[in-house]
């Protein structure tokens, strides 16, 4: 086992897939000469070349439907979103091109293709660049959407991404690109896309989460775990398609459940994710599922501000305590 | 799609062209309308700095759905917006004359293939129906005399005559030629008319290409159309 950073991760695996696979390009703002905005492709340009690490002009939409055109045609393009939020600029060649080409050519031509960057809150980065882009993409058939929140899983899905036939979205995160680092096997492997992973074993309350807020509900599990509240915590990695089976049979062991995420409340993965539990577990819960969530407003910029909308691992042992009937 | 949607898919295809040294060109048709979206220049601009060989087709027809283009496009001439692009050719040409758009058509594929370069065409010809069902050929944005010029200056029967001055078709293979594509034509019609409807289970079909889409069809099987 060698430890990475979570960038150092991604790293790798873009470096391993286009070793492997020369229809593999990439294609995004900075990616080449600068290294990557946030350098998660430092060095491909000069192991690649131009054509396989592309610098893209500031024009995310037509760099992303360039992605979709090349797919069609039988390459695996990699478009990297300096972040997602400057994806909401290429969201018509996401969902128009990308997510319905399938479909709409009667199965002719599916779109192979990765689009990757940061998504949600940094340190004071503002309502504009701070938004966590999974609800908006998960609502989408035609589109994968997955969000690691360790160095090994963000490699192994990355690749899992990469070798996907349909298109994958990749929802990273600036936070974590250097401060999450763990253990990540020597040998090659790949991690599903759709497969959940219980992160902590516990026999009280389920968590279900994602992303960085795995990290908050782990750090909450063990405070939790002070005063003999054993929490489980299940890192769904993928939020479309949702690993219901895994949750569900959590779910039916603990009998409580909370949800935890980053963005905002309405229409999120926690709400379609409470459908899928009151149809599969209803019988089996004890209390009403809570739910976690950054408050409902455009993130402030003031830094007290944009502490109290983000949440953390304060606001999951509240919660867990609530469903628990324990003050 | 919508409206210039695929002037990237064009320069991605062009893209790939390129990736695999390949000697083929991407023609990529669209409307006047298309001159002032986005993906437009951004498209126009990656094809000629990257030299893609990708054709940029117009078909200015003068009228994105009843909106004259003058009243919207802050130029005099279309062709010009290509102009802001080094490397890009730009070029006019009579959209109601075959042989003229066959030849700056082949012009332009010998330039993707040989020079590697994009070119940007626009072609001025007009269109004779409404945009759409709703839309009646003219009253509105329109006029009669106006549709009635263009119709004198048709395409296919402007060349029918270059062709029958030229001694290379008589008027009666030209009939024969025109029943055999209405002939053609009202086959089709009556295939796609005549075909099944698809089964219910074609709903969940190339929305992913694997098992992911027996997934989403688990939720919805309590419906009478799946039972």
């Amino acid at each position: 086992m060698a430890t990475l950073t979570y960038r150092e991760a991604l790293n790798e695996a873009l470096r391993e897939e286009m070793d492997r696979d020369d229809a593999i390009f990439i294609i995004g703002e900075e990616v080449g000469e600068y290294d990557g905005a946030y350098k998660v492709t430092k060095g491909l340009l000069d192991a690649y070349g131009e054509w396989r690490v592309r610098d893209a002009p500031i024009a995310e939409l037509s760099f992303a439907g360039l992605g979709v055109g090349a797919a069609m045609v039988g390459l695996r393009p990699i478009v990297e979103f300096m972040t997602w939020n400057f994806a909401l600029l290429a969201i018509d060649q996401v969902i128009n091109s990308a997510a319905k080409m399938y479909q709409q050519s009667g199965g002719q031509y599916n779109i192979p293709i990765v689009f990757r960057g940061p998504g949600g809150a940094a340190l004071q980065l503002a309502a504009q660049h701070s938004q966590c882009p999974e609800p908006w993409l998960s609502y989408v058939p035609g589109l994968k959407v997955v969000a690691p929140a360790t160095a090994r899983d963000a490699k192994g899905l990355l690749k899992a991404a990469i070798r996907d036939d349909d298109p994958v979205c990749v929802i990273e995160s600036e936070l974590m690109y250097n401060t999450v680092r763990d253990d990540v096997p020597e040998q090659e492997y790949v991690i599903p896309i759709g497969s959940a992973e219980v992160k902590r074993e516990g026999s009280d309350v389920t968590v279900v989460t994602y992303s960085k807020m795995v990290h908050a509900s782990l750090a909450a599990a063990e405070k939790l775990a002070a005063d003999d509240i054993d929490v489980e915590v299940v890192d769904l990695r993928t939020v479309r398609p949702i690993d219901v089976p895994t949750v569900i049979e959590s779910v039916k062991k603990t009998n409580r459940a909370v949800i935890v995420e980053e963005g905002w409340p309405a229409c999120n993965v926690g709400a379609q994710l409470i459908d899928d539990i009151q149809r599969e577990a209803f019988d089996w819960l004890d209390a009403p599922i809570a739910r976690v969530n950054g408050l409902d407003v455009p993130m402030p910029y003031a830094k007290n501000l944009e502490k109290i909308v983000f949440p953390n691992a304060d606001h999951v042992v509240e919660a867990v305590r609530h469903v628990c009937h324990v003050n | 799609g919508i409206v210039g949607g695929h002037l990237p898919l064009a320069i991605g295809v062009g893209y790939a062209i390129r990736y695999r040294d390949g000697d083929q060109a991407c023609l990529c048709f669209f409307g006047d309308s298309v001159v002032n979206i986005g993906s437009f220049h951004e498209s126009l601009n990656m094809a000629a700095r990257w030299k893609l060989p990708v054709i940029f087709f117009l078909e200015n027809n003068a009228y994105g759905m009843g909106t004259d283009i003058r009243r919207v496009a802050a130029a005099k001439e279309l062709v010009d917006r290509g102009k802001a692009y080094d490397g890009l050719h730009s070029v006019v040409v009579d959209g109601m004359d075959v042989l003229a758009v066959r030849q700056v058509t082949e012009e332009a594929i010998e330039r993707a293939r040989e020079e590697k370069r994009p070119t940007y065409i626009e072609a001025r010809c007009y269109r004779y129906m409404g945009h759409s069902m709703a839309d009646p050929s003219h009253g509105t944005y329109r006029t009669r005399e106006e549709l009635e010029q263009w119709r004198s200056d048709d395409p296919i029967l402007g060349y029918r005559q270059q062709l029958i001055d030229a001694g290379r078709l008589t008027a009666e293979q030209y009939d024969d030629m025109d029943e055999e594509a209405i002939a053609q034509a009202e086959a089709a019609a009556e295939f796609a008319d005549a075909s099944p409807f698809p089964e219910p289970s074609a709903i969940y079909e190339n929305v992913y290409s694997d098992a992911y889409a027996h997934d989403i069809a688990r939720r919805d099987r309590w419906r009478k159309e799946f039972s």
